[in-house]
Formats: structure tokens, sequence, C-alpha cells
């Protein structure tokens, strides 16, 4: 379907000879990968072919990652072959697969932000004792070139843009002549701008004759930006639409013939969740006009940790009952922001109001009791603690306090009682109130962790990334809750990476860049572009 | 994907066995590597051409059926359990506080300086209490330096520790030459000795002092806090996830201060219970060095202050005993830390293996346990 | 004061603390090489007393010092071999281990020491090497450019450590190893292999620390000989940032204050032994109080790197 350029210089110098578009650069035969108690990747067969763009789809957990992470070295099928240029090999380790010419950028950026760029790109590049940095420099100019971008060999890593920042994986990962790439998820730090400077790169390297695998759990990303997709499902290769299905059908029915193959029978209660990218355009906000703003900050400013970005001169209100959105490219300060409000970071300037009175100097117990909440982002990094009980975990932000605690003796009735009304109410299910929250599933964990938040007289609470990683029906529970606690007068701030998320939930949506507002848009028609733009005009 | 499996992973151990099977492989857990130890420990006997039957034999008999053993190693058991109880408090924490020989010293030292005179001065009851509080105060104060520095710049506590160790005992030593020295007694300096009818009184029928009373208390009254109160469950959370800590509103500086003050008192008076039970007196360059033959133990109880009793039993016959038993075979009498050492090895081997057979639950704090099996969420 | 300056004061303080330093220096040098790779080596203590112990009888055996150097080396190595395996290799906790290795080893070079070297032996005096033109410098001249060939073997293996730090792979994979081990891991290089070597190596400089320690600096082995020497090398390193050249000269400044006695009782001013005793140790924790929160640890230091998790 791609032209075969004979003329253009092939990147590579050092592949096997037979290089024609159209030609299977990989073959995954069979490929079964099983983890403790869940098989991820179930006897899947798939071929990525020259000159194309494939794409994998599919839900968070479906097993596209472990099925490139098979190829790339990473880890180590139970089942299936693998072949390459024609060769039956084995892939043991991410140094075999580049030898074979397999490079990935994965979803977690792998450079080193504490080494400059061309450090990175020189790290287990090999040749010897001393590091060539001439030859270095030569070869990101060529690759620099070949991508069409321009990258400062010098910079220290951490301090580019995180577009940036990708420019450089996918340098690396062609650093040593590959010939197929594999993107992890590549649009989930990129702005919109972003992602279209990306579309264009991988279209100069289907040009080049690269075979590109590209990972993603978006719809119209995969059918906009693949040649052809391939549908995985619990661990199962469920569908494909090669290049004839994809161009011989209008945008609406290849987005029904997806979800058809990605949610089966299920199809008709997730569409809207499936969908909703494509028809919520905002509406008119709703909810508390014209009171006395509950949550105020005024110029408020704090540091971020090493290497962060902190918030600089930050000012919101937020009214009782609204819905106020945080958008932003992810390592914006949107963190610190949420820690600044809830507690957890000190300001370094500005104020916090609740209710008109000052509360900057007040610690995370003190502003929960007002019923200010925060549900972070990191569940088992931060907001539960895996190895406790869920009833211990329910009553974490309350350590200490009647009923809980009388005189410091932990009152287990109380707090087994309390913990198990709470179940019932947010629909938790586990085996019981005193299995340990590490036992339990991502979707669950978060509702455990909602129970928490939202019980004992919410006022306002912070919600950061609050659907990321679970499954669309846990996904579809978490904003009906939050969109029912607004209606009952209880404000939010929604911080979320998914611009669609916030679109759908908001009244109001802010865009923070660089640890600064860059403005805050109204929700209502054309509100996703308005963010959009703001995103970008501050990001460049 | 991660996020699947790691559940799953957890899921098959929490399903795996009954009750009576988790037993025994904790018993596999804890025991194993003293029996590992103990056979290891016999080789290098062999290879240092000892008899290790016969050396065993002797620390049986030193410490146990000897007329005094078994009295002489239950009053041993007192110092050690009290430094088990106190190491129990910052390992749940996950701090590492390894300055036990300072913090034990220097408490014995300030204990035995002023014992004599403050013995003369007061009643004998309220002078013992005084003693008491004020080892515990000095064992505390001790802790500071490396508290504070882990509390505000997160330098590691480990090397600090071991750093005021070093300090510390030099500063008993300078207390002891100096103003403490009592000048009628021996060429090597020392203290005054507190006669022994001042000391703490015998359990009535043995020779064996109250400090292990107290020390057995001490061990409750831990476990008591550790898992049935506020602050118990603070550290428990402090040493299961410090983010965490910080989300839920605690103190994160304030707990490693306070832990650590909490262990310097108990192992302070550890040096109190050896001083007024044993010594009444401590001379210039002593240093039972009971600090990290006791570290082991903890890990083996799984920082459990009641598990930790039977292994200080263990641990008191081997030092008893093992007096004994190096005098015959004619060796220094440092058997007991490669021992130590090699239980520790032992344990880490098992925790190993248990890790992947999920054999029972892990001796390491929860903190440890987590980064070595956390798959990070983005 | 003047009275202190004296020539022969600072000879022999100078003198000493090169003497007393250099073990320092070699093993604080190479637990810079671990810790940049994420391995925080507590075992350090127990690789310098073994190698001290293996250094010395070789060295008392053979006739040979340089045999005892070797010996001493491949003891700490052998140390280190457990490290790499336990912690590295099958990824259990450094600390835990650290101690277990400390431990055993002083327990284990006092018992041989109980029951073989029971006559006490020591040394004789080693032959230095006095380079000729720089010896003639006055003052301070004998007593810094006579020097046992190993203390210009390190001077050597400092400038080699720099170098390796700086321009060649093996520098870069250290500093990922430690900094990020999971994007060296991706880039091809295995983070098991790079953090062994830099184990060994670690053992390797620990244990000829502690040979020089028995065999050049007290002529004898005692046991617990090292006193806590491999404790201050580890913060020597964390405080020098694996930046050799600091390296150096937090070695040479403990190194000094471990002489201040000897020097002190040349210019015949009397210290009590314990104020000179825990110098080094106040001196360390005074520059902990000023400088903690620059002393800098790698981001993945003390962790086991396991594949998939990051």
């Amino acid at each position: 379907m791609t032209e075969s350029d004979g003329s253009t210089q092939p990147m590579t110098t050092t592949r096997a000879p037979t290089r024609e578009a159209g030609d299977a650069a990989v073959l995954l035969l069979g490929i079964t990968k099983a983890f403790p108690g869940v098989v991820a990747n179930d006897d899947i067969t798939l071929a990525l072919l020259r000159g194309e763009v494939h794409c994998l789809l599919g839900e968070n957990g479906a097993g596209k990652s472990t099925l490139m992470n098979v190829l790339s070295g990473m880890l180590r099928p139970d089942a299936g072959r693998i072949v390459v240029d024609g060769r039956e090999v084995e892939i043991d380790s991410p140094r075999r697969a580049l030898e074979l010419g397999i490079g990935m950028v994965y979803q977690h950026s792998t450079l080193i932000p504490t080494l400059t760029v061309l450090e990175n790109l020189m790290l287990g590049a090999g040749g010897g004792l001393r590091l060539d940095v001439r030859g270095a420099r030569a070869r990101l100019a060529e690759l620099a070139g070949t991508l069409g971008v321009e990258i400062d060999p010098d910079a220290v890593t951490g301090t580019l843009a995180l577009g940036q920042q990708q420019q450089v994986e996918i340098v690396k990962a062609l650093w040593r002549g590959s010939s197929v790439l594999i993107l992890d998820e590549p649009t989930s730090m990129l702005t919109p701008q972003g992602v279209a400077e990306l579309a264009k790169v991988l279209g100069g390297l289907k040009q080049h004759g690269l075979a590109v695998a590209f990972i993603t759990h978006k719809l119209h990303e995969a059918a906009e930006m693949g040649d052809r997709v391939s549908i995985l499902k619990q661990g199962r290769l469920v569908g494909e639409l090669g290049p004839d299905d994809l161009r011989g059908r209008s945008h609406e029915q290849l987005q029904a013939e997806i979800v058809r193959l990605m949610f089966g029978e299920e199809a008709k209660e997730v569409a809207d969740v499936a969908e909703l990218e494509e028809r919520v355009e905002g509406h008119e906000p709703r909810r508390g006009r014209g009171e006395a703003p509950l949550l105020e900050l005024i110029h408020v400013s704090a540091a971020g940790d090493r290497g962060q970005v902190g918030i600089h001169d930050i000012s919101l209100s937020l009214l009782p009952g609204e819905i106020m959105g945080i958008a932003g490219v992810d390592g914006n300060g949107q963190r610190e922001l949420a820690e600044a409000i809830g507690g957890q970071r000190p300001l370094t300037a500005g104020e916090v109001r609740f209710e008109g009175r000052t509360i900057s100097t007040l610690g995370v117990s003190r502003r929960e009791r007002l019923g200010l909440r925060y549900v972070t982002d990191d569940r088992l990094g931060e907001g539960t603690v895996g190895s406790m009980s869920v009833a211990l975990n329910l009553v974490l932000k309350r350590i200490g306090e009647p009923p809980f605690w009388r005189r410091g003796v932990t009152q287990r009735r109380s707090i087994e009682a309390t913990a198990r009304e709470l179940v019932e109410r947010f629909d938790v299910r586990t085996p019981g109130v005193d299995a340990r929250v590490a036992t339990l599933s991502g979707g669950n964990i978060q509702k455990v962790m909602l129970a928490r938040e939202l019980a004992f007289e919410p006022r306002a609470v912070i919600y950061s990334k609050p659907t990321y990683g679970l499954d669309v029906r846990t996904i579809k529970a978490v904003r009906a809750r939050i969109r029912e606690q607004a209606e009952q007068g209880v404000s939010a701030i929604v911080i979320s990476t998914d611009l669609e998320e916030l679109v759908d939930l908001c009244d109001r949506i802010a865009v923070l860049s660089r640890g600064r507002l860059a403005g805050v848009v109204e929700s209502g028609p054309g509100v996703a572009q308005r963010v959009g733009e703001l995103m970008v005009g501050q990001a460049a | 994907m991660s996020d699947v499996a790691a559940t799953a992973e957890h899921t098959v151990a929490a399903g795996r066995a009954g009750r009576f099977a988790a037993l025994g492989d904790a018993g596999i857990r804890s025991v194993g590597p003293i029996v590992l130890a103990l056979v290891a420990g016999a080789a290098i006997l062999l290879a240092l051409g000892r008899n290790p039957i016969e050396f065993y034999g002797d620390i049986v008999e030193g410490g146990i059926t000897r007329t005094t053993g078994l009295q002489d190693s239950v009053t041993r058991m007192a110092p050690l359990l009290l430094i088990a109880a106190a190491l129990v408090v910052v390992f749940r924490a996950n701090i590492w506080n390894l300055g036990i020989d300072g913090q034990f010293l220097l408490a014995a030292a300030m204990v035995a300086g002023v014992g004599r005179d403050l013995d003369r001065a007061l009643p004998n009851g309220l002078a013992l209490g005084l003693l008491w509080l004020l080892a515990a105060a000095v064992g505390a104060v001790w802790t500071i330096v490396p508290a504070f520095l882990k509390a505000r710049y997160q330098v590691n506590e480990i090397i600090t520790t071991l750093m005021m160790t070093f300090i510390g005992i030099n500063v008993a030593n300078l207390f002891i030459k100096g103003p403490f020295r009592d000048f009628e007694s021996t060429n090597v300096p020392q203290t005054s000795v507190l006669p022994v009818e001042q000391r703490l009184p015998d359990i009535p029928g043995t020779s064996i002092h109250v400090g292990i009373v107290v020390a057995l208390v001490a061990c409750v009254l831990v476990h008591f806090v550790m898992t049935r109160t506020a602050f118990g469950l603070r550290l428990n959370v402090l040493g299961a996830n410090p983010r965490a800590a910080t989300h839920f509103g605690l103190s994160v500086p304030r707990l490693v201060m306070v832990s650590f003050a909490v262990s310097g008192a108990v192992i302070g008076l550890a040096g109190a219970a050896e001083i007024l039970g044993v010594w009444g007196y401590v001379r210039a360059d002593w240093n039972p060095a009971f600090g990290l033959i006791v570290v082991p133990l903890v890990f083996l109880a799984r920082l459990n202050a009641i598990a930790v009793i039977p292994f200080v039993a263990l641990l008191a016959v081997l030092s008893i005993g093992g007096d004994l038993a190096a005098r015959r075979a004619d060796l220094p009498n440092d058997f007991l830390l490669v021992l130590v050492g090699l239980i520790l090895l032992f344990m880490a081997v098992t925790e190993y293996l248990g890790r992947r057979r999920a054999l029972g639950a892990s001796y390491l704090t929860e903190g440890l346990v987590a980064a070595l099996r956390r798959r990070k969420r983005p | 004061m003047s009275k202190v300056l004296t020539e022969t004061f600072l000879t022999a303080l100078v003198a000493g603390g090169l003497l007393a330093g250099v073990p320092l220096l070699l093993a604080a040098l190479g637990e810079s090489i671990s810790e940049r790779a994420g391995v925080l080596n507590i075992g350090l203590e127990g690789m310098m007393l073994l190698g001290g112990y293996v250094g010395f009888s070789g060295a008392l055996y053979s006739g040979f010092t340089w045999v005892g150097f070797a010996a001493g080396i491949g003891a700490g190595m052998f140390v280190a071999v457990f490290m790499a395996v336990l912690c590295v290799r099958l990824g259990l906790d450094q600390i835990v281990v650290g101690i277990a290795l400390t431990l055993a080893a002083e327990g284990l070079t006092s018992l041989l020491h109980g029951a073989i070297l029971t006559e006490r032996p020591r040394l004789g005096a080693v032959e230095l090497v006095t380079i000729p033109g720089l010896s003639g410098i006055p003052v301070l001249g004998r007593s810094v450019f006579s020097q046992h060939l190993v203390v210009y073997l390190t001077l050597g293996l400092v400038i080699f450590t720099w170098w390796l730090f700086r321009s060649t792979n093996a520098g870069l994979n250290l500093r990922a190893a430690g900094d990020k081990p999971s994007a060296l891991d991706a880039a091809g290089v295995s983070v098991v292999a790079t953090r062994t070597w830099a184990v060994l190596a670690t053992g390797a400089l620990g244990g000829l620390g502690g040979a020089y320690l028995a065999i050049v600096g007290a002529g004898t082995f005692e046991p617990f000989m090292t006193n806590g020497a491999g404790f201050i090398a580890i913060v020597i390193a964390m405080l020098a940032r694996a930046r050799p050249f600091w390296v150096v000269v937090g070695a040479l400044l403990i190194g000094m204050s471990l002489q201040l006695q000897t020097a002190l009782q040349v210019a015949s001013i009397d210290v009590p032994i314990d104020v000179v005793n825990m110098l080094p140790f106040l001196a360390v924790i005074v520059v902990l109080l000023l400088f903690g929160r620059r002393a800098y640890l790698p981001a993945a230091l003390g962790l086991p790197y396991v594949r998939g998790s990051r």
C-alpha cells in the first residue's frame, strides 16, 4: 500500500538485503505469555509489515504492552515463535532485540534525566572502552535529519519538553539501525500539536521502509494513524482491520466496527463511553452561578520535587457544586497543585482559602476535617497501604480520632463496622474488610479511596486522574459518582490528561502549562479545541 | 498489565494454604536460618581444627545445664530483650537504628557514674527509679543527631547511627576516665561501684535480677503499642510507605524523631538493667557489643515484640555458653559474631526462596518488601 | 600554637595522614564505584577486614609484600562475590546482607587470628619508593614523596577512576545503573553484570585498602583493626558524590585526624586518646550536619533491579 521508493536511502545499512515495503519484518506466531493468575497473551499471531504503521488497540490490560515487550526482549514468552526477516529467532534480552533491528519506545521514558541527550544516546551503544562522542554527534545529526526534527545534543535531557524527549527516544530506538520501531502509548504525554508532529515523523519513517508498531487504547488514534489495526481483548487477538478495511469505510462505520470487536456483546452498554471522544462537545455550565466561592487559590506558588516543575502564581476559585477540570500534559505541575490544595505540600507564596478563611497553614488532617479531600492518582504508591486491610485503609486519614480511636487505643469493632458500611455503599468488591488492599484490583482500590474521601461529609474533592487505568465499567461508575456528588453540592477539581473526560465532566477547565495557569475555559461548544490551543500556546 | 500480575500474585499467596501450613512456613523461615548457621558454624570450627560437637556441647553446658548456666542466661536476656523491643519500634517504621551500642554504653556509663552518689542522697527505691529514667533520657538524647539528619536531610541513618556509636564509646570512656573515675579502685579507670545490696533485687529464690521482669513488660507493652494504638499504626504506615504517610497527613519528620527517641530510650533502659542488675560499675573500654547481634533476631521474629522472646533466649544461651565453649576451645569469644552474620545471610536467602515460593510472611518491613515488589504505577 | 606548627609535627601529621588515609582512600574509591552503580555496599568494613587478615597472612607466609596485596585483593573480592550474588543477582536486601558480611568477617578474622596467629607475628618495615627530585623539598618532601609503591598506584587508580566515570562507555553504564537501571536494561546492557563488576571492583579496592592497613600501616593484623574505617569510607564516598578527587580530599583529611594523636605526641601535647579516637567520626557528623542536604545518592541506590518493575 505504501510506495516502495527505491531511490530513498534506507536508514539502515546493516539489515537483511530484501527490504521491500509490504514484506513482513516481524512475524509473531502463537505467542502466549502468562503471569500468575492471568494469561496476558493467549496464542497471538501477528505480522508487522515494512512501510506500515500497525496499531495495536485494546483496553488497559488487554495485553498489548506484554506482546510488544516479548518482541523487545523485556519478557520471554511461554510459548510461540518469533520470525524476524524470515529467520526464526529467540529474543532473550533487549540487547538481542536491538541486534535484530527492533527498537522500542517505552510508555515510560527510558531516558535518564540527569544525562545529556548525547550521553543518553551513547548509553549501551558499545564500541570499545572510550565514548565515541564525535561519532555520536554525527549519528544524531543524521537521524534528526531523517525525522525532520532538531535536537540539541548537549541539553540535559530532563530539561527538554516531553515532545522533544520523545523524539530523543525515537532517535535512540533507531540508533543502531533498527528496521522495526515499537511505540507504546506514544501520545499519552503529548499535546495535540505534539501528536500531529509525531504523525509526521511516522509518515517519514514509513517511507524509509520501517515497520512501525503503535500501541494505543484510543480508538480514534488507531483509526487515524494506523495502516492496519489489530484489536486485543483480554490477551486474545479479536480482530484485524487491513488497509482496505480502513480505507473503504466512513469514520463512523469504522468506529462502530472497532467497538464491536473490542467489546463484543457488551458493545451497547459501553458504547457511550467509548464514543465519548466523538460525541461530547461540552455542555452549558450548570452549577454554582453567583454564589460565594468555596475554595480559593490566591497567587499560590509551591516548589516541585527535585527535577520537577513547581507551581507558580496560580489563582483559581471554585464555586459550590462546581466541577472544575485541570487540563495539561502530565508533569506540568498537576500533582504539585493537588498536593498544595490538599495540604501535603507547603506553599512558597500565596494563600489557599476555604469558605473565605485561610487554610494555608493547616495540615492534611485539619483540611480533611473541614471537608477538603484529595483522591490521589498514585493508588498504591501513596493512596493506600497495600499490606494493610481494607478496613484500616478506610480510616487512615483519621488515625487517632474518635470513634475509631479512644485515648489512642484502636477500636477495631468501630472501624470494621464503618468499613463494612462503606464497602457496601461504594460497591467495593472485596472478600472482606480484613482483606489486604494489595489483593484488590485497581478499580476496587480506587473505590476504597473514593469511599475514604467521600465518606464523612466532603465539601470539595480533588480528583487526580480518577479513571486512569480502570476498565470501562469502573470508569463509568467513577464518573457517575463525581457527578452525583456535584449534584449534592460537593465541589470537585478533576485533574486529568484525558481531555475528553474533562469536557464530559467539567463546568470549567483550567489549563496548566509548566506550572502556570495558561487560562480557564468555560464549558460549551468548542471547548476541547480552545483547551488544546491553550495547552499548545504555553508549551511551545 | 503489571497491575493484574501483581494482584494475581497476592491473591495466589493469600489463598495458598491454611493456617497450619502457614505456621509451618513460619517455622521454616524462622528456625531454618538458625539451623543452617549452626551447621555452617560447625564447618568453620572443623576447619579451625576444633570439634564442633564438643563446642556446641560446651555452649549447652555453659548456658543451660551448668549450675548457674540457666540463671546467667535468663539474666543476660534482660538487656537483650529490651534492645529487641526497642528495635521492633524503629524497624517497624523502617528506620535502621544501628547505634545501639553507643546508646547502651552511654546510658550505662551515666547510670554507673552517678549511681552511688544518687543512692547515698536518696532512698534506694527512688534512686533506682531516677537512674532508670536517666538511662532512658541518655539513650534518647544520643539518637537526636541521626534522627535530625534523617528527618531533615534524609541522610542515611545506618551510617550516622554507626558513627554515633563510635563517638558514644569514646565519650563514655572520657566520662569514666574523667568526672566519673573512682581513684580508690584499680589501675584500670572505672566508675565507683554501686553496693550489691543497693542494686536491683533478685527474683526470690534465684540469682536473676528483676530487670528481666521489666524487659518482659517492655516487650508486651511495645507489642500492644505497635498493634493496638494510633501511635503504632502511624509508625507502621511510615514503615510500609513513607509517601502514603505524608498523604495521610502524618508528620514524617516528627515520627522519625519520636520513634528514634523511643528506641533510644528503651535501649538506654537495657544499659540501666545491665548496670543496676549485674555489674554495678563500668570500666573503661568495656563494651559488651550487644547491639548488632540482636538485629537478626528481630527480623526472624518478624518485628513482633512477643515472638522475639524465644529467639532472645536462644541468643542469651549462645552468648553465656559461648564464653565457656570459647575458653575450652582456646578461641576468642567472637564465634557468636560469625553465627549472627551467618544467620543474617541465611535469613536473606530464605527470604529470597520465600518470595519465590510464597513461603509465609516476609521478615522485612513492608516498605522494603514493597520496594522489591512494587510495580510502580504511573 | 607556634609550637604545634613545627617541622616534626607537620611531618608526622602529613606522613601519618597519608599512611592512615590511603586505606580509606582505596575503600572510599571502591565504594564510589558501587554507589554510582546503585549498590550501597555496607559490607565494605568486612571486605577491608578480610582483606587485611588474608593480605597480612599472605605477606607473612610468602615473604613477599606483593603476594600479600594480591591476596588482600582476592579476599575483598571473595566477600564481594557474596554481595554480588545475593544482592545484585538475587535482589536481596543490601543492608541486611551488608551487615551480615561485616559481622561474619569480623567474627571470622577474630577467630582465625585467635586460632592461627597465636604468636602475634609482625612484618618488617616495607620498602619505600622515594621520588628523587621531589623528596628533596624541604619540610614535607621526605614524608610525602617517599612512599610505598601502593600509594603511587592508588593515586593512579584515582585518576583512572576519574577517567572511567567521565569518558568511557563503562562509566556511562555505571551512572545509568545507579540513576535509572531500567534505561540501561532497555539500552541492551545488563544491569546485573554492570553492578556485579562494580561490586567486585569495590571488593578489590576495599581488600587492597585492608591489606595496606595491615601490611604497611600496622605491620601486623589485629581483630577489628579497621575500627569503622569501612563505614567512614562509605560516608566519604557519599559526600564526595562519586567525584574521585573529592574522595582524595576527604580520605586525607580523615586520615590526618586519625594521626593527630601521634603528631601531637611528637609535639608533646597531651590530648586524651578517646578524644583523638572519635575525631574522625565527629568530623563526619559535623560535616553531615553542615552539608547533609548535599550528600548525593543515586536515585536507585539500595534498590535491587527487577526487570518489568521500575
